[in-house]
């Protein structure tokens, strides 16, 4: 989950890194309050999570509090890429006499973090490390031993960066990477990172993403902030359509009939598991067909729970016929996924032979499944028909049935 | 032959008192040969049984009971709970942690996985089904009841590797209806850190006589298949592979996680048509479809052989 900046800054702040004194509204006169007590000039920034925030024009500058009021009350209502401002930062205009880059990331094949440091801040890293490579420096460190200075010294020297600012930066780093592993993050990242005219150094921006599985064990933090636990901050925000697949998961405690994400199509998914589903979700597109749904089942879900995925799913608008389809399942009960939707059908006063396109789970408890899909006349398929070739005939079905 | 687990290998399953952990038991103690599942660990469960099995509090308990070094556990503990459970397996001398849990964090994976590294251990997963030797044994809950796993598995030269548990099976089974058996699959997990890359596992299948070839099954996210690609080309690996690479869908959704964690389009290099490009640069086909894969795999291995290369 990504933090907004306002978020982000606290964070960096609690960890003992020097920040500029900037103040969060979400309100006009809030902003104008934050501009007085800072004094001077001030940067309005927009909080959205979505880049391009200085294009889009959600990021002005104010030398009067009157000013910024106004700058406020614009960006706050300018929605960036989708997306309305949580409310405005009101930062202090800083004299930077050089933007620097610190930050750190995962690195899965190595299985350790990695420091990152640049003195040619301000820019997206990616871009530094293309065109200027020598500008980067890099450094792995253990999850297990104590993150030391020296670590972050080694890093910021690649860069060539020596005298004041190396030992002034050195321990921002140093924080930043314990920050980085106390708060269970996935990217921590001060950009830029600026030098001030008294050699200095402030956190002029900061991005963080916090990793979801680890939200239950910062619950102060996030309470502190302010985050709900309902907040998911995906990269779009959940649709009603994809909530109500939320519920229909949570019903009750036995495997999964979620992961719900809606598309525009005709064909209504009930697939699984995870990599059976992002099989399947190919396999229907590569045929030409259009799904209505993405979803997962797996790890064995109750009748009543496959039951409301199935519902949910055949009453989308739009929705003309369901493929349930699965890779072979071993924990799942083929059985109990046809009585699901089966019975999903039947509740809804449809014949499942009509609207189910396609069957296809094989696995444990297959007799019985199919002897069940049998008396109901739906179609189904055991392995011997392959994955791609179920979605084949569902989207066959479906065409013929539009046509 | 095998890699990582034969029909000697002894193992322990730490929570095996929780419902699925009871299952996996059952299954494994069943399949092929019958697994040597020494004990199982839940605390506070000491003197219980399961399935045969004796529970103990400790991992050290154990090992005292079974009188000699246990080689494998099967970590079944909740989230909160597998950093210690997998710490404990490997401070006992436990040298094969198969992590069958989902949603740990990453910091907690690489804690793990460092400490396993510091104390010559290896891990497999987390999030996976685990490891299966057809007609042999099955560590994990790879392939279901031993009467579902020997339906989709099939001794013969075949390596499986693959990002998802269901898939293991699916290709597999697919494989095995060819007339291709299986020297040892292995379900590694699809989390964004995981203790066993495709890379990290190449060695051992290169080793293995059995082993002719190798087929993964990958999806967006991570490096691991340029890690994969990289590791084939520079040590003029003898297996030729064939990879499957779902969600291409993905490509078009950067930012979104479907399926497993580790799948999210972060960067370039991320993407299915990024990895698909590097895979093949190195020599590695992509099938387009799973029913393509055993033709696909039967050519190469044929190739290499009349290239008079190592025989197969």
């Amino acid at each position: 989950m990504r933090f907004f900046e306002f978020e982000a800054r606290e964070i960096v702040k609690r960890a003992g890194i020097p920040v500029t004194d900037f103040g969060f509204a979400t309100s006009r006169e809030a902003a104008k309050e934050a501009a007085e007590r800072i004094g001077g000039s001030v940067v309005i920034k927009s909080q959205v999570l979505t880049g391009g925030r200085m294009k889009a024009g959600g990021v002005k500058f104010a030398d009067t509090p009157e000013e910024a009021a106004a700058h406020a009350e614009d960006i706050l209502a300018l929605e960036i890429g989708g997306h309305m401002p949580r409310g405005v930062l009101v930062d202090p205009k800083a004299e930077v006499e050089q933007e620097y880059y610190a930050g750190v990331v995962w690195d899965g094949l190595r299985k350790q973090p990695v420091m990152l440091f640049s003195d040619m801040g301000g820019i997206d890293i990616e871009q530094v490390a293309e065109e200027h490579p020598d500008h980067v420096g890099r450094g792995h460190f253990s999850t297990l031993l104590p993150v030391s200075d020296f670590q972050a010294k080694q890093v910021i020297a690649q860069t060539g960066v020596s005298g004041s600012p190396l030992n002034r930066i050195t321990p921002i780093l140093t924080r930043l990477a314990r920050l980085f592993l106390e708060h269970d993050l996935t990217l921590a990242e001060i950009n830029p990172l600026g030098r001030l005219k008294d050699g200095s150094f402030v956190a002029l921006d900061a991005h963080m993403d916090i990793e979801n599985e680890a939200r239950g064990r910062h619950a102060k933090l996030l309470a502190d902030l302010g985050v709900g636990p309902e907040e998911t901050r995906q990269a779009r925000e959940a649709t009603p359509f994809e909530l109500a697949g939320e519920e229909v998961d949570a019903t009750d405690h036995r495997g999964v009939a979620g992961n719900v994400t809606e598309f525009d199509g005709n064909l209504g998914l009930v697939i699984g598991a995870g990599g059976g589903s992002l099989t399947l979700f190919d396999a229907v597109r590569a045929h030409g067909g259009k799904p209505a749904n993405y979803c997962e089942i797996g790890g064995n879900p109750s009748v009543a729970k496959t039951c409301g995925l199935a519902k949910l799913v055949l009453g989308k608008p739009g929705v003309e016929q369901i493929a349930v389809m699965m890779s072979i399942v071993s924990n799942t009960r083929v059985d109990i996924v046809a009585r699901g939707v089966i019975k999903a059908c039947l509740e809804l006063g449809f014949d499942p032979s009509e609207k189910i396109a396609i069957f296809r789970i094989p696995g444990a408890w297959e007799e019985e499944g199919f002897k069940i899909l049998e008396k109901y006349g739906v179609d189904y398929a055991d392995r011997s028909v392959s994955l791609n070739e179920a979605a084949r005939r569902a989207v066959e079905k479906i065409q013929g049935v539009a046509a | 032959m095998s890699i990582l687990i034969d029909a000697e290998t002894t193992f322990i399953v730490q929570g095996i008192t929780g419902r699925e952990a009871v299952n996996l038991t059952r299954e494994c103690l069943d399949y092929g040969s019958g697994a040597k599942v020494v004990g199982g660990v839940t605390p506070g469960r000491l003197g219980r049984d399961v399935h045969g099995v004796p529970v103990f509090d400790t991992v050290a308990q154990a090992v005292e009971h079974h009188g000699a070094p246990i080689d494998g556990s099967v970590v079944t503990v909740p989230p909160a709970f597998t950093k210690d459970a997998v710490f404990e397996a490997i401070e006992n001398g436990v040298k094969l942690i198969v992590i069958v849990t989902e949603r740990i964090p990453r910091r907690d994976v690489a804690e793990m996985v460092e400490l396993a590294a510091l104390r010559g251990a290896r891990i497999i997963g987390p999030n996976c089904l685990g490891i299966i030797v057809p007609d042999v044994i099955k560590m994990g809950g790879i392939g279901g009841p031993a009467k579902n796993a020997a339906q989709a598995y099939t001794p013969g030269p075949i390596g499986v590797i693959s990002r998802s548990g269901g898939m293991t099976t699916e290709m597999s089974s697919t494989l095995s209806a060819a007339g291709l058996g299986q020297s040892t699959a292995v379900s590694i997990g699809g989390d964004a850190i995981i203790g066993s890359s495709y890379a990290e596992l190449m060695p051992l299948f290169e080793a293995d006589a059995q082993t002719e070839g190798i087929v993964i099954y990958t999806e967006p996210g991570g490096r691991m298949e340029a890690e994969l690609a990289g590791w084939v080309t520079e040590h003029s690996s003898r297996l030729p592979v064939v990879a499957f690479m779902a969600g291409r869908f993905m490509d078009e959704m950067p930012g979104m996680s479907f399926g497993h964690a580790g799948t999210i389009v972060e960067g370039k290099e991320d993407t299915a048509s990024e990895k698909i490009a590097r895979l093949a640069q190195a020599g590695i086909s992509v099938a387009e479809r799973i029913e393509d894969i055993p033709e696909m795999i039967r050519s190469k291995i044929s190739e290499r052989s009349r290239a008079g290369g190592v025989s197969a």
